[in-house]
């Protein structure tokens, strides 16, 4: 394995991190708000389609991206309205949320494309190209940091360094803001929050709706970024592998973008060598998709440091009388 | 609120308000939703060749909706039914393949066993991890159903695939293990039947199981336990109640009942191991025993209404322009009325039941 290889397989692991950290960070917003949320797989598939749908009959990707945003967003409003609201069962509701979009999504593209399920192909100002960084050329010249930068960190598409630089922007949301104090305390202790005069309905709403918005940036990422347009159940489970980094890293911004990166590069090598020779042995490619699940178990077993999820979570609050 | 509007009324109305929004939404893609009812009764339910198909989703969906129904009496949510159904397979594989079984009165009996120790062993973990290390059980059946996902495709592809062949999936199973089909059970007793579905004897075992879940929840001293630990924890263990004995149980049962559907869709159907052999029977097991009230007798019907709806959309695909995916918004929509938007539906009902006591 060369040094271009290992840049190659650096450069693709961080397209494929991008959609799982943009979930990872939605899931983080709404799950340190004391909701559980199994749904992100359902709002990151609608997001993709509307996004791709939107792109293709308008031929603007930015349009593409705002349809993705609001639909991701509407759907995290039917969680909303189940689980704080009505006081339901937030698993379930995230159940029904990805069945929905699943069936959803099809139902909509066949109805308006004729293509099977998906959205004709995305070409030109319909995508989001990749930019190119300042001095890559120059710099290109350096030796082992010139290619990193011109391999690994440039050329990448907007959606991506957006991404990333979500994880300082949520680190200090989270911990440097009167908002983030709040939302942690309403994942920990409504009840606390409550009797300081906060709404913890209100809070629970604002958390759902940026996770809104950053689910709709993980699917127009797919569609529009990574892909080149909508295909039938195409965010293929990395909803729930989002949610797996969320515990991996314990529902904190930097170690989010740690499990995420691990978990994109995973996916990326898998991808490169579906049988991984490791000289005395070989690693299946079935085995390299199974691992994230299967680390997020062992995290989840405590065998390797315990995950504690907020302590409200999962419970609708009820106001006392 | 009487009893009966409780069990009855709220999951009727949460029922009807989902496939209402189903027509809207057959509507919204510019198709008749009458017309659409009319083609999947007649598709489903019109002949004894729908029905035959009807009857075999139905007996899919009563062992997954089962398995639900027993880990949430238990207050335990089981999503891996999907996984542990796919494990099933495995043990129902093997053991049709171990053997030149002479006669299916032979191999029934072990590939039951087969599939509901291996369903049942794949439910183990995340039931060992919740009683004893506090892992949330359903973060950890989720991952196992894409475990079990990949392990399948591994062993598919690399192990039990014949010399070869092309498609990943094993050697057709020998002729001793065929299960006899409906028609033919029915000709005994000489009531015609269409030959060309897949409805075989496994149904009856599903109705077994359905009341050998009642009698275990009502009429067994485990039962009992799986219940009280249900309603409440604090109080069960107060009782004596051992919650780690009690979350073992109800899983392993839960496990044993979503193995058990390989012996229908495994060794009734496709007489092989194929990749994702399940078709997403494990997750619509959750809207059946949300429909169902996690009582066999209501997922009996809910199992019924989804066979009716999977063969019914089945032909709506094939005879209007509506994508079979139809079936799973509906399926989410009864998810998301009937679980997520219970309070919902109840209020209302509840304060209508209040204001007629008040005169």
């Amino acid at each position: 394995m060369d040094f271009l290889t290992i840049l190659q397989i650096l450069d693709s692991a961080i397209r494929l991190a991008t959609p799982l950290l943009f979930a990872c960070l939605a899931g983080l917003y709404s799950e340190r708000s004391g909701v559980f949320d199994i749904g992100l797989e359902g709002k990151m598939l609608m997001a993709a389609f509307a996004s791709a749908a939107v792109a293709a009959l308008t031929g603007s990707v930015w349009v593409g991206l705002g349809a993705g945003i609001v639909a991701a967003i509407l759907m995290a409003m039917l969680h909303a309205v189940a689980s704080i609201t009505f006081r339901g069962n937030q698993l379930i509701s995230g159940v029904a949320i990805n069945f929905l979009a699943s069936g959803l999504t099809v139902l909509a593209a066949q109805n308006l494309f004729q293509q099977g399920g998906r959205t004709p192909a995305l070409t030109g100002a319909a995508r989001f190209s990749s930019l190119d960084l300042p001095f890559v050329e120059t710099l290109r010249g350096v030796p082992v940091l010139g290619p990193i930068y011109a391999e690994v960190i440039s050329g990448h598409t907007l959606l991506v360094y957006v991404a990333f630089a979500c994880v300082p922007l949520t680190w200090w949301v989270l911990y440097r803001t009167r908002f983030g104090l709040r939302l942690r305390a309403v994942g920990e202790a409504p009840e606390a929050v409550d009797t300081a005069g906060i709404s913890v309905i209100r809070m629970r709403y604002l958390a759902l709706t940026i996770t809104g918005v950053l689910s709709g940036f993980a699917g127009a990422y797919l569609a529009t970024g990574l892909a080149a347009g909508f295909v039938k159940e195409m965010s293929a489970g990395r909803g729930y592998i989002a949610l797996a980094a969320l515990i991996f890293s314990k529902w904190r911004p930097w170690q989010a973008l740690g499990a995420t990166m691990l978990f994109g590069l995973l996916e990326a090598v898998a991808n490169r060598y579906p049988n991984l020779d490791l000289g005395l042995f070989s690693v299946p490619a079935a085995f390299m998709q199974a691992l994230p699940y299967i680390l997020t178990v062992v995290i989840l077993a405590g065998f390797v440091g315990k995950a504690i999820p907020p302590r409200a979570g999962g419970q609708p609050y009820v106001k006392e009388r | 609120m009487p009893k009966w509007a409780d069990v009855v009324l709220v999951p009727l109305v949460s029922v009807i308000i989902a496939f209402a929004i189903s027509g809207l939404v057959i509507l919204a893609i510019g198709q008749d939703p009458w017309e659409a009812t009319k083609l999947m009764v007649d598709g489903a339910l019109g002949s004894s060749y729908g029905w035959g198909y009807t009857l075999y989703y139905t007996t899919n969906f009563l062992f997954t909706g089962l398995a639900v129904a027993v880990a949430f009496q238990a207050s335990l949510f089981n999503i891996g039914g999907e996984g542990q159904a796919t494990v099933g397979g495995l043990g129902v594989a093997l053991v049709c393949l171990a053997l030149p079984w002479p006669h299916w009165a032979l191999a029934l009996p072990a590939a039951v066993a087969g599939g509901a120790l291996f369903g049942a062993a794949w439910a183990a973990v995340p039931a060992y991890f919740q009683a004893k290390r506090g892992s949330h059980i359903v973060i950890t059946t989720i991952m196992f159903n894409f475990i079990a996902a990949a392990l399948l495709t591994y062993l598919l592809v690399n192990v039990l695939r014949p010399e070869g062949a092309m498609d990943p999936a094993t050697p057709r199973f020998p002729e001793g293990t065929n299960l006899p089909r409906l028609h033919q059970i029915l000709g005994v007793v000489g009531i015609p039947f269409s030959d060309r579905t897949p409805a075989n004897i496994s149904l009856f075992i599903a109705l077994a199981a359905c009341v050998g879940v009642w009698a275990l929840l009502w009429h067994t001293r485990l039962g009992y336990q799986i219940r009280a630990f249900g309603q409440s924890q604090p109080a069960s263990v107060y009782a004596g109640i051992s919650p780690v004995r009690i979350t073992m149980y109800a899983m392993l049962i839960s496990g044993g009942l979503s193995g058990l559907m390989a012996v229908n869709n495994v060794m009734g159907e496709a007489e092989r191991l194929v990749l994702n052999a399940v078709e997403g029977a494990g997750f619509i097991g959750i809207s059946v025993a949300l429909m169902g009230r996690n009582h066999p007798f209501g997922v009996l019907l809910a199992a019924l209404l989804f066979g009716f709806l999977y063969q019914g959309g089945a032909e709506l695909s094939l005879w209007m322009s509506i994508p079979r995916e139809l079936i799973v918004v509906i399926q989410a929509l009864v998810i998301l009325f009937t679980g997520a938007l219970d309070n919902m539906v109840r209020m209302p009902i509840e304060w209508l039941f209040m204001r007629r006591r008040r005169g």
